[in-house]
C-alpha cells in the first residue's frame, strides 16, 4: 500500500450526511476490471448534469455549478471534509479508488461506515475521525477562508489548522503502523504462514466438514 | 465465561492475536463474483502469489448478467453490453486459470452470490464466510460469521486464507411476539433499520434473537441478515436451531454420514449462552410491526404503509432536516403525502434480499388470478438462482406471473443495482424488494421504494401502494 506520513492540502467540502458508495462512484463505472481511472467519475451524479457512461470522456460534459468540487476555489483539493456515516452502502473498493484517483489523500468526518473505513487504509487514503463539533468548526473555517488548507501528521496524530491549532485524532495502532510504513498486508500475514497451517491441521481434525472441498462435479 | 454466538465464532477462528489489537481470522469459505474480483486476481498475478486453498472458493457471475432469455441464450457471448461482457469473461478466465469452481452464466446453479452459498451448502453453520460484497451477511442466517470485504481483502483471503480483523462489539436485536398475517421478514428488518438508523449497527455484529426469529423460516432469516449492513453492521446472524439443521441437510456441499452427525452435534452449540452479555440490546415488539415502505433515499427513511411522508419542518436536527428535504426533492414527494398515494411506474421482485423460492411463492400468492395495473409500465420477477427458477417453474409460479402481465426473468442481480439492462428511467417510482434506495441505485434519477415481495406484488396489481393485509 501507499505510505502516508504527513500531508498538507487544500480542503473541499462534501457537506451532507450518509454519503453512500453509489454516490461516490455510481455503479455503471464498476464494470472496469482495472483499479485506476475512477477519479473522473467521482461523485458523478452530483458533479455532472447528465448521466455518465463508462469509457466516456468527461470533457465537455455539463458540470453542476452548485457542486463544490466544480468551484474554482476547491480545485486541487486533497483533503475532503465530510459528515457522519461517510461511505455507507456497499463493500466496493472502487469508492476509495475513486477518491484516491481524484487526488484525495485524507478524509475528515465524524464517522464512517465500517467497510469503507477499512478499505480506505488499504489504499493509502487516511480517514480521520473528529468529533461533530470539531468537524463543524472546520467546515465553518473552510467556508470562511478561501484556499483553506490543513496539515495532517499521522505520526503525531494531529490535524493542524492554518492558525496553528492542533487537533488530535485517534487511530488504531496496527492501521497507523501499516500506513506509516506503506506495508503490504499480504506479505505481513504470510510471515505467519506456520501459524495458519497449524490452525488448519487442528481444525481439520476437530471440524472436518469445514474443509469439504468445493468441486465442480457436485 | 459465557459467550455470545459471535464471541464463539470469533474465538473458533482466531489464528493469532497480535499485540497491536488486530487479529488474524481464518476464513472457511470465500465466494467470488465478477465485479470485485478482477483487481484481486491481477494483484495476485503481479506479486506472483498463489491461492492458499483453492477448494474453499466458489465463484459465479451475478451483477452483470442479463436477465432476458434472448440475451442469455448464448452465454457470455450473448451479453450485449461490451463492458459487462468483459467483466463476466474475465471472471471465467480467472477461475479457469486459477482452478476455481465457478457456476458459469448458464449453469443451472448460477445465481446471486448470497443465494447460491446457502442453497448449495457451500455456506454452513459455524463457518466464517466472506465475499467482496456487503450483503454477504445473508449467510449469517445459518449461524455463521459472514461479512462483506473489499477487493484488497479478497486478494488477502485468496493468498492467506485469513483476514486481518478487529473484534466487533455485540448487539442483540430482540423481536418478540408474533407477526401479523401479511407482515414479513422484510418488514421486520425495515422496522429495525427505521428504529436504529443506517449507522446504528456500525462497529457491531448483530445477533437477531427472540420469538419472531425462532418462528421464522431460514429464508426469512436470510432476508433479515441480508440487510444488517443497511443498519451499519458488517455481520448479522441468527442462532442455530432445528430449522437451520433441517435446511442444511442434503444440500450438495453439506457433509454426509458420520461427519454430518459430528457436525450437527457441534452446531448445537452455536447459540449465545443464556447469560451472555451484549454491549447493546435493542427490543422491538413483533406484534406491532406493520408492512413497511421506504419513502426516501436511505433505508432508514421507512414508514408503515398507512403513514404519511414526513415534514422537514418538524425536524429539529439540522443535518437530518437537510437530509429529508433533499430526499423529498429527489423522490418527487410532498410532505404529508400518504404512502398509499404513491403511484408506481415499475415493480421489481428479486435481489439477494427477496429472490428465494419462498419470496416467489409469496408474490405469486398475492398475484394469482389478478392482473398488473395498466399504469405500471413494467413489472419483473427475477429469481435468485437457476435452481430457484426451476423450482418456481415446477410449481407453476411463472405462469401466475406471466398470466398477470408480469415478466419472468433469468437469475441475477438485475434491477437491484442496474448494472445490466434492467433499470429505471429518471423520475420513475419503483416498488422494489431489494435493499438499497440510494439515489440513482436502480437507474439514473430512479426512485426506489423498498418493500416486501407481498407488498410489491400488491402494488403491481393496484398501481400504487396498498396494505397487503387488506388486499
Ligand atoms: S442483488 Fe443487489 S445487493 Fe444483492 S448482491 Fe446483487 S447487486 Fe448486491
Amino acid at each position: 500500500m501507499k505510505a502516508f506520513t504527513q500531508h498538507k492540502g487544500l480542503v473541499a467540502p462534501m457537506d451532507r450526511a450518509n454519503v453512500d458508495t453509489d454516490m461516490i462512484i455510481p455503479k455503471q463505472f464498476l464494470k472496469s476490471i482495472k483499479r485506476s481511472g475512477f477519479g473522473k467519475n467521482l461523485f458523478d451524479e452530483l458533479r455532472y448534469l447528465d448521466e455518465g457512461q463508462p469509457d466516456q470522456s468527461c470533457e465537455g460534459r455539463p458540470l453542476n455549478p452548485d457542486f463544490a468540487l466544480n468551484q474554482s476555489r476547491y480545485q486541487g483539493a486533497s483533503v475532503l471534509l465530510a459528515r457522519e456515516n461517510f461511505g455507507c452502502g456497499s463493500s466496493r473498493e472502487h469508492a476509495p479508488w475513486a477518491l484516491d484517483d481524484y487526488g484525495f489523500r485524507a478524509i475528515i468526518a465524524p464517522s464512517y461506515a465500517d467497510i469503507f473505513y477499512n478499505n480506505s487504509f488499504k489504499n493509502g487514503l487516511l480517514p480521520i475521525v473528529l468529533s461533530e463539533a470539531q468537524v463543524e468548526q472546520l467546515f465553518a473555517e473552510m467556508y470562511k477562508n478561501e484556499g483553506y488548507e490543513l496539515s495532517i501528521d499521522l505520526e503525531e496524530q494531529l490535524v493542524i489548522t492554518p492558525s496553528g491549532e492542533k487537533i488530535a485524532f485517534e487511530i488504531d495502532e496496527f492501521r497507523r503502523h501499516c500506513l506509516l510504513n506503506g506495508f503490504d498486508d499480504i506479505g505481513l500475514t504470510l510471515q505467519d504462514a506456520d501459524a495458519i497451517k497449524a490452525y488448519e491441521l487442528k481444525r481439520q481434525a476437530s471440524a472436518p466438514w469445514l474443509f469439504n472441498a468445493i468441486k465442480a462435479g457436485v | 465465561m459465557s459467550k455470545t454466538l459471535y464471541d464463539k465464532l470469533w474465538d473458533a477462528h482466531l489464528v493469532k492475536q497480535r499485540d497491536d489489537g488486530s487479529a488474524l481470522i481464518y476464513i472457511d469459505r470465500h465466494i467470488v463474483h465478477e465485479v470485485t474480483s478482477p483487481q484481486a486476481f491481477e494483484g495476485l498475478r503481479l506479486a506472483d502469489r498463489k491461492l492458499w486453498r483453492v477448494d474453499s472458493i466458489l465463484a459465479t457471475p451475478d451483477h452483470n448478467v442479463p436477465t432476458t432469455s434472448k440475451e442469455r441464450e448464448s452465454g457470455v457471448e450473448g451479453i450485449e453490453d461490451p463492458v459487462s461482457k468483459i467483466q463476466v469473461q474475465t471472471l471465467d478466465d480467472n477461475c479457469d486459470s486459477f482452478g476455481i469452481t465457478e457456476f458459469k452464466i448458464n449453469d443451472k446453479r448460477q445465481g446471486i452470490v448470497h443465494v447460491i452459498g446457502p442453497e448449495s451448502g457451500a455456506s454452513l453453520p459455524g463457518m466464517t464466510i466472506v465475499c467482496g460484497d456487503s450483503h454477504t451477511a445473508t449467510n449469517g442466517a445459518l449461524g455463521a460469521l459472514a461479512h462483506g470485504i473489499g477487493t484488497s481483502e479478497v486478494e488477502h483471503v485468496m493468498a492467506t486464507q485469513c483476514l486481518v480483523a478487529k473484534k466487533m462489539k455485540n448487539m442483540l436485536v430482540r423481536v418478540d411476539g408474533r407477526l401479523q398475517a401479511g407482515v414479513t421478514p422484510k418488514d421486520v428488518v425495515l422496522a429495525i433499520i427505521a428504529k436504529i438508523g443506517t449507522a446504528g449497527g456500525t462497529g457491531y455484529a448483530i445477533e437477531f434473537g427472540g420469538q419472531v426469529f425462532r418462528d421464522m423460516s431460514m429464508e426469512g432469516r436470510m432476508t433479515v441478515c441480508n440487510m444488517a449492513i443497511e443498519a451499519g453492521a458488517r455481520a448479522g446472524m441468527v442462532a442455530v436451531d432445528q430449522t437451520t439443521i433441517d435446511y442444511v441437510k442434503g444440500r450438495p456441499f453439506a457433509p454426509t454420514g458420520e461427519i454430518w452427525d459430528q457436525a450437527v452435534e457441534a452446531w448445537q452449540n452455536l447459540v449465545s449462552d443464556a447469560d451472555a452479555v451484549f454491549d447493546t440490546v435493542v427490543e422491538i415488539d413483533g406484534n406491532g410491526i406493520d408492512p413497511q415502505v421506504s419513502w426516501g433515499t436511505s433505508p432508514e427513511m421507512v414508514l408503515p404503509v398507512h403513514g404519511v411522508v414526513p415534514d422537514p419542518k418538524a425536524e429539529t436536527d439540522a443535518t437530518k432536516k437537510a437530509g429529508i428535504e433533499r430526499a423529498l426533492e429527489y423522490m418527487g414527494l410532498e410532505a404529508g403525502q400518504a404512502i398509499k398515494d404513491i403511484h408506481l411506474d415499475r415493480v421489481f421482485i428479486g435481489s439477494c434480499t427477496n429472490s428465494r423460492i419462498e419470496d416467489m411463492r409469496a408474490a405469486a400468492s398475492v398475484i394469482k388470478g389478478r392482473k398488473k395495473a395498466a399504469s405500471v409500465k413494467e413489472a419483473i420477477v427475477v429469481p435468485g438462482s437457476g435452481l430457484v427458477k426451476a423450482q418456481a417453474e415446477a410449481e407453476g409460479l411463472d405462469k401466475i406471473f406471466t398470466d398477470a402481465g408480469i415478466e419472468w426473468r433469468e437469475p441475477g442481480c438485475s434491477m437491484c443495482l442496474a448494472m445490466n439492462a434492467d433499470k429505471l428511467g429518471a423520475g420513475e417510482h419503483c416498488a422494489s424488494t431489494s435493499n438499497r434506495n440510494f439515489e440513482g441505485r436502480q437507474g439514473y434519477g430512479g426512485r426506489t421504494h423498498l418493500v416486501s415481495p407481498e407488498m410489491a406484488a400488491a402494488a403491481a396489481i393496484a398501481g400504487h401502494f396498498v396494505d397487503v393485509r387488506e388486499f
